[in-house]
C-alpha cells in the first residue's frame, strides 16, 4: 500500500527541526511533494484532528502570476517592442503605424520610451519614424523572472507597473506553517472511524486508533411514529380516573336527542343553551325514532308541574322539542342514560363513573374555541353524599392533575344544585383561574329515573383541551386539534406526566 | 352568563362603604358573582372605536359584574346592593307589598280572543309616585334590557313595556290586529307609521332587527290601546312614542305581554320589586287588574310569598356541616329567604320572596345555606364509596392498539368529527347520497356541514396542511364516524375507526399493506380465508383503478386499502402518491 498524504507529509515534517522555528510551509511542502496544495491541506486537517501530532498555524501568503495577458507577452515579447520591430525604417503615416502588432498600446509606450519619432509636417499627415537603432524588452524580461518565481526580486514600482496593465495579478494564498507537535510521529496511521466485524474477529482494532466522535453534536433522531399530545393527556387522565376507582361510560354516540341531552337533564326547552345559536341540530335525521315511555311521562311532568318536591318549570313541555336530534352538547347526556341504566337494575349500588369524549358547541371560534372539544367527566352516586364529599374528590382529582392549591365559587348550573365551579392559582398568571365545573345532581334529575330518594349524584367536568394547552404551551388551539396540527409540535411533544 | 354593568362608586354609595379591587373581587366570589372586568366607559369606546372616538366620554369606574342565569334579581345595581347588604346583614330583606286600589279605581287591562293565536299572555301592575333620578332612570331601563335578553329569550318569551301613566286613561285594550291596521308614532320617531311600515322601518337596525322575526309572519300583531285609542305598545317590537317615560315620570305603567305566563309573572315581579324602592311608599306596588277572554280576572303583580319547610339535618347532610337549626336559619335569612326553626327544631320554615323564582326545590335552599356557610369552609372528606374501575372494552382496544401504531412508525392525528360535504363525498369521488350522512340543520359554516363517514379526509387535511414536514408523511388516527341507522334510538350511530395513510414520492401500497398485516398480528387474526383475513381485489371510486381491495375478517367486510386515486390527491391539494387503510375495529372488541 502507498503511503498517505498524511504519511508523506509526517515524513517531510520529520526532518524539520522541531520548536518555533522549524517547520514547513503548506505550500512548498505541496510543491515538494508533487501534491496539489488542497489535497495537502485535507492531510493537515485529518492530522490536526490526532491531537498533538502536529501543530498547524494558518496563514495568508500573497503570490505573483502572469494574467493571460501577460502570459501573451511572455510568448511574443511586449506591445512597444513589437510595434517598434514592425516600423520600417522609412517610417510609415500615424493612422498606420496604429494598425501594426502592438496596437496602440505599443503606440504610446514607445513614444513614452522615445523609441519613436513623431513628424506632424510630413506630407501626407503625421508620419512616425524608430527614433532609437535598438531596444531591449524589459517587460519580457521582468515577467520571465515572475514566471520563474522571482518576482520578489523585481522592484516594487515595476510590479505595480505591471499589475496596472493587467499583465501579473496578485493572488491571495491560504497556506498552513506545519510544525511538530508534542506527539509527534511519523508512525500515526489512519484513524479508523468504526469498528467493524473484521477488526473485531481479526483483534485488528486493538492496534488500530480511532478517530474521536464529536460528542456535543446530536444524534440522529430514530425513525419513529408519535402520539398526539392532547391524546397523551387523555390517557393519562383516563389513567388517573382509573386509579380513583371510576368505571368508563360509554360515550360513543355523538348524535344524541334532546331528551337526554337537555330534558332529561332537567334544562327547561326555553334555555338558552337550546338556542340555535349554542347548539348543532340535525336536519337528518332530525328526529330520534324513539325515547324510553315511561320516563319521558315522567319527565314532561317534572318540567311542566313539578313533583319530587319541585315546583317545576311551569311550561308547556312538548314531545317535539324533545324528539329534535343535535350533537351533544355535553358528555353529560351519556352520564344520563348510565344513570338511567342504574336506576333500572332491581338494587341499587354505588357507583363512580368518568368519561372522555367530544362534544360540539355550534358557537364563534377563535383561538381558544372550536365547534368540538373534549369533555372530561366524573361521576359518583351513592348514598349520602356532601358537598364536602365532592369537594374532596376534587382534591384528590386535582392533586393528581398537578393542580394543588384550589377554592370553590357558588355558580349556576341548570343541572347541579348546589353548582360550584373549581378555580386554582396559576402561578404564571397570578391568579384564581376556573379550572373545572361540578355539583350536586338536582333531584329532579334523579327521581324521575327511579333511583332511590336517599342516593345523591355528584359530579364534574372540565375540558382537555385547556389542562393541554396549557401543559404544553399552545396559545392556538388550531395548532393542537384539527387537520391544522403542527406536525413537528406533534413529533417534538414530551412524555404527559401532569404530576411532575 | 348575564353581565351588569355599575357604577363602582355608585355602588359603594349604596353599600355604604368601600373596597379596594381585591375585597370586592373576593365578596363576589364568595357570593357567587364575578366581577369580570374593571373598565370606564371611555375603556369600552376606545377598545371598540379607538381612542379618537373616546375622547370626552366619561371615565367614571365600571364594574362588569357576571350574574348567575337564574338570579333575575341581581341584574341591576338596586338588586345587587339589597342581595349584597342583606347577605352581610346590614339591612333586613325589605317586605313587598301590594295595594290593591279601591274598587273602579284600580288600573285595568283587557285580553281580547284575537291575542291567542299570536301572544296569549299579558301582566301589569303600576309603579305609583316613582322618583326617578338620571341614575335610577338608566338602570331601570337597563334592568329590562337585561331582562329581554335572558329570561325573556330576546323579548320572544315575554316583552317588556313602560309607559307613563299620567298621559294614557285606562282601561287598556291588548288585542291582536292586522299590521295595515295598526298606526302610531313608535318611540322616539318623530311620524305616525303604520305596522308593516314598522317593521321595514326597522329591518336595518342593530337592536331591533332581531326580534322581527317573533310576528313578522302573523297575520295579526299584537298591540296594547287606551281607551282613547292611544297605542301603548306593539309587543314585542316597540312602545309607542307617546307614553315614553323620562326621568321626570312619577306613575309608571308596567305591562309584560308573553307566551309564557310563568315567565311574564317572574318578570313583572322583578321589576316591580327593584323599582318600588323609589316610590314614595318604597317597596309598595300598586295593583292592576287584567280582565282574560273568557271574562276571568286575576291581580297581578302576583308578589308570592311562599313557605317552605326544609329538615336542619337534611341541609347539614346534603351540605356535609353540623350546624344548629338557628345557626341554619340564621344563614338562608343571610341569603334573602326569611328563616326560622319551627317544632322544637325540628323544622326550618322559610319563607320564599317573590325575587327569588329560582328556588324551586329544597335542593336550592341547601345550596344558599351553602353559600352563605362559605363553600371554602366546609370539611372535605373522601367519601367511602368503594367501586373497582372497569375500562370501556372498545377504548381498551383503541389505547392498546394507538400504543402499537405509533411503535410501528405511524404518528397520530387528531382531526374534526365535522366536516364539508365536499370531504366525505365530492372530493371521494362519491355521492353524498351513498355515504349515509348525518346532515347538520344549522351550521355557521361549510366546515359544519356533515359529520364525517370517513377518518380519511381529515388525515389527508393534515397531510395537505403539513406539506412542508419532510417525506415520507405517515399518519394515522383511531376515533368514532357516524352514520344514519334508524334501528338506533336516535336513529344514528358511531363506528370507531382505524385509518392510515402513507404519503411519499411512491406510492407505498407494500407499506400500508404491511401496516394491515401488522394490525392483524396484533389482534391474532391470522392471515387465511377460514378464521382470518384476507383482502380482495375491489374497486372503490378514492382508489386508483386495480390498486383497490376490500379487507374481510370475523365473516364481514371491515373496509379497504390501496393507492389513492390521483383525483383525490389532487383534490385534497397534495401532490405525492399517497396510500391508505380504513378499516372498522368494532368486530375485534
Amino acid at each position: 500500500m502507498s503511503p498517505s498524504v498524511a504519511e508523506l507529509l509526517l515524513q517531510r515534517l520529520e526532518r524539520e527541526a522541531a520548536g518555533p522555528d522549524g517547520g514547513l510551509c503548506s505550500l512548498e511542502a505541496a510543491a515538494a511533494l508533487g501534491l496539489d496544495h488542497q489535497t495537502l491541506v485535507g492531510a493537515v486537517k485529518s492530522l490536526q484532528a490526532l491531537g498533538e501530532v502536529i501543530e498547524a498555524e494558518a496563514r495568508a501568503a500573497t503570490r505573483w502570476e502572469l494574467s493571460p495577458e501577460g502570459a501573451e507577452v511572455l510568448r511574443d515579447g511586449s506591445a512597444e517592442v513589437r510595434l517598434f520591430r514592425s516600423l520600417p525604417a522609412e517610417g510609415l503615416p500615424q493612422s498606420d503605424a496604429m494598425k501594426l502588432p502592438g496596437g496602440s498600446v505599443g503606440f504610446s509606450k514607445a513614444m513614452a520610451n522615445k523609441w519613436l519619432r513623431l513628424e506632424k509636417g510630413a506630407p501626407g499627415g503625421p508620419r512616425v519614424f524608430r527614433a532609437v537603432a535598438e531596444v531591449q524588452d524589459g517587460v519580457q524580461e521582468s515577467l520571465r523572472r515572475v514566471q520563474r518565481g522571482e518576482a520578489e526580486s523585481l522592484p516594487e514600482r515595476d510590479r505595480a507597473e505591471l499589475k496596472r496593465r493587467k499583465l501579473l495579478l496578485e493572488v491571495t494564498l491560504k497556506s498552513y506553517w506545519i510544525r511538530k507537535g508534542s506527539a509527534f510521529s511519523t508512525a500515526v496511521a489512519r484513524q479508523e472511524t468504526e469498528l467493524t466485524p473484521e477488526m473485531i474477529a481479526t483483534g485488528s482494532w486493538r492496534q488500530r486508533p480511532f478517530k474521536p466522535y464529536n460528542f456535543s453534536a446530536l444524534g440522529l433522531p430514530p425513525a419513529c411514529g408519535h402520539l398526539h399530545p392532547l391524546l397523551k393527556v387523555r390517557s393519562q387522565l383516563r389513567q388517573i380516573f382509573l386509579e380513583m376507582g371510576f368505571t368508563e361510560m360509554p360515550t360513543d354516540n355523538f348524535v344524541e336527542s334532546s331528551f337526554w341531552n337537555f330534558d332529561a337533564l332537567f334544562q327547561p326547552q326555553q334555555h338558552p343553551a337550546r338556542d340555535q345559536h349554542d347548539t348543532f341540530f340535525l336536519q337528518d335525521p332530525a328526529e330520534a325514532p324513539e325515547l324510553p315511555a315511561g320516563y319521558t311521562a315522567k319527565v314532561k311532568k317534572v318540567h311542566s308541574q313539578g313533583g319530587y318536591g319541585s315546583q317545576g318549570y311551569k311550561y308547556e313541555w312538548r314531545l317535539e322539542e324533545a324528539r329534535r336530534n343535535l350533537l351533544r352538547t355535553h358528555t353529560t347526556s351519556a352520564s344520563a342514560r348510565v344513570l338511567y341504566q342504574l336506576a333500572r337494575q332491581e338494587k341499587f349500588s354505588p357507583v363512580k363513573y368518568f368519561s372522555i369524549d367530544r362534544v360540539f358547541r355550534n358557537e364563534s371560534l377563535d383561538a381558544t374555541h372550536l365547534a368540538e372539544f373534549h369533555q372530561v367527566e366524573g361521576v359518583v352516586a351513592d348514598r349520602g353524599l356532601t358537598l364536602g364529599h365532592l369537594m374532596g374528590i376534587l382534591r384528590q382529582f386535582f392533586t393528581k392533575l398537578g393542580i394543588t392549591q384550589l377554592r370553590f365559587k357558588p355558580a349556576y348550573n341548570p343541572y347541579t344544585e348546589p353548582s360550584m365551579e373549581v378555580f386554582s392559582y396559576h402561578k404564571g398568571l397570578k391568579k384564581w383561574v376556573e379550572v373545572g365545573n361540578s355539583g350536586v345532581f338536582r333531584p329532579e334529575l334523579l327521581l324521575p329515573m327511579g333511583l332511590p330518594e336517599n342516593v345523591s349524584v355528584i359530579a364534574w367536568g372540565l375540558s382537555l383541551e385547556r389542562p393541554t394547552m396549557i401543559k404544553y404551551g399552545i396559545n392556538n388551539i388550531r395548532e393542537l386539534v384539527g387537520h391544522r396540527v403542527n406536525l413537528q409540535m406533534v413529533y417534538d411533544s414530551p412524555l404527559c406526566r401532569l404530576d411532575a | 352568563m348575564p353581565t351588569v354593568s355599575v357604577k363602582r362608586d355608585l355602588l359603594f354609595q349604596a353599600l355604604g362603604r368601600t373596597y379596594t379591587d381585591e375585597e370586592f373581587n373576593e365578596l363576589c366570589f364568595e357570593f357567587g358573582l364575578e366581577l369580570d372586568e374593571i373598565t370606564s366607559e371611555k375603556d369600552i369606546i376606545s377598545k371598540e372605536k379607538g381612542e379618537e372616538k373616546a375622547k370626552g366620554a366619561s371615565d367614571t369606574v365600571l364594574y362588569k359584574i357576571d350574574v348567575p342565569a337564574n338570579r333575575y334579581d341581581l341584574l341591576c345595581l338596586e338588586g345587587l346592593v339589597r342581595g349584597l347588604q342583606v347577605f352581610k346583614e346590614r339591612i333586613n330583606l325589605p317586605r313587598y307589598e301590594k295595594i290593591i286600589p279601591a274598587q273602579g279605581e284600580g288600573q285595568r287591562l283587557i285580553i281580547t280572543e284575537e291575542t291567542v293565536q299570536v301572544r296569549p299572555h299579558a301582566v301589569a301592575a303600576v309603579l305609583r309616585n316613582i322618583n326617578f333620578t338620571k341614575e335610577r332612570y338608566d338602570s331601570f331601563i337597563d334592568l329590562q334590557e337585561k331582562l329581554h335578553q335572558n329570561i325573556c329569550r330576546r323579548r320572544a318569551l315575554v316583552a317588556i313595556g313602560t309607559h307613563d301613566l299620567d298621559t294614557i286613561s285606562g282601561p287598556f285594550t291588548f288585542t291582536a290586529k292586522a299590521p295595515s291596521e295598526i298606526k302610531f308614532k313608535p318611540l322616539n320617531q318623530s311620524q305616525e307609521y303604520t305596522a308593516s311600515q314598522i317593521m321595514d322601518l326597522y329591518r336595518t337596525d342593530s337592536h331591533l332587527r332581531h326580534y322581527l322575526h317573533l310576528i313578522e309572519n302573523k297575520p295579526l300583531y299584537p298591540v296594547i290601546y287606551d281607551s282613547n285609542g292611544v297605542v301603548l305598545s306593539m309587543p314585542p317590537i316597540i312602545n309607542g312614542d307617546h307614553t315614553k317615560i323620562s326621568v321626570n315620570t312619577r306613575n309608571v305603567f308596567v305591562e309584560c305581554t308573553g307566551t309564557d305566563i310563568t315567565k311574564a309573572k317572574i318578570v313583572l315581579d322583578i321589576i316591580v320589586t327593584m323599582f318600588s324602592e323609589y316610590c314614595e311608599k318604597p317597596f309598595s306596588v300598586e295593583a292592576a287588574e287584567v280582565v282574560y277572554p273568557n271574562g276571568k280576572t286575576h291581580i297581578y303583580p302576583e308578589l308570592a310569598y311562599r313557605k317552605e319547610k326544609v329538615k336542619p339535618e337534611l341541609i347539614n347532610k346534603k351540605i356535609g356541616i353540623s350546624e344548629t337549626p338557628s345557626s341554619l336559619a340564621k344563614l338562608l335569612t343571610r341569603m334573602c329567604l326569611k328563616s326560622h326553626v319551627t317544632g322544637n327544631g325540628n323544622n326550618i320554615e322559610i319563607e320564599i320572596p317573590p325575587t327569588r323564582a329560582d328556588i324551586i326545590h329544597a335542593c336550592d335552599i341547601v345550596e344558599d345555606a351553602a353559600i352563605a356557610y362559605g363553600y371554602n369552609n366546609i370539611q372535605m372528606t373522601i367519601p367511602k364509596t368503594y367501586t373497582i374501575a372497569n375500562q370501556l372494552p372498545l377504548n381498551k382496544l383503541t389505547e392498546l392498539l394507538r400504543l402499537d401504531l405509533a411503535a410501528a412508525g405511524f404518528t397520530e392525528a387528531l382531526t374534526f368529527a365535522l366536516c364539508s360535504q365536499e370531504d366525505i363525498a365530492d372530493k371521494l369521488g362519491m355521492d353524498i347520497s351513498a355515504t349515509k350522512a348525518v346532515r347538520i340543520a344549522n351550521p355557521k359554516t361549510a366546515e359544519f356541514q356533515v359529520a364525517r363517514t370517513t377518518l380519511l379526509p381529515g388525515l389527508l387535511k393534515t397531510i395537505a396542511a403539513n406539506r412542508k414536514m419532510p417525506l415520507p408523511l405517515k399518519l394515522f388516527e383511531i376515533s368514532d364516524i357516524v352514520v344514519k341507522d334508524p334501528n338506533t334510538d336516535v336513529g344514528a350511530r358511531n363506528y370507531r375507526h382505524f385509518c392510515a395513510v402513507y404519503y411519499n414520492k411512491s406510492p407505498g401500497f407494500e407499506i400500508i399493506h404491511g401496516l394491515l398485516d401488522r394490525v392483524m398480528q396484533l389482534l391474532e387474526v391470522p392471515p387465511n380465508e377460514e378464521n382470518g383475513y384476507t383482502i380482495k381485489a375491489t374497486e372503490g371510486s378514492a382508489f386508483f383503478p386495480g390498486r383497490c381491495a376490500e379487507i374481510f375478517a370475523k365473516g364481514q367486510s371491515i373496509g379497504k386499502l390501496g393507492v389513492l386515486h390521483p383525483d383525490v390527491i389532487t383534490k385534497f391539494e397534495l401532490t405525492m402518491p399517497c396510500s391508505a387503510l380504513e378499516i372498522n375495529i368494532e368486530p375485534f372488541v
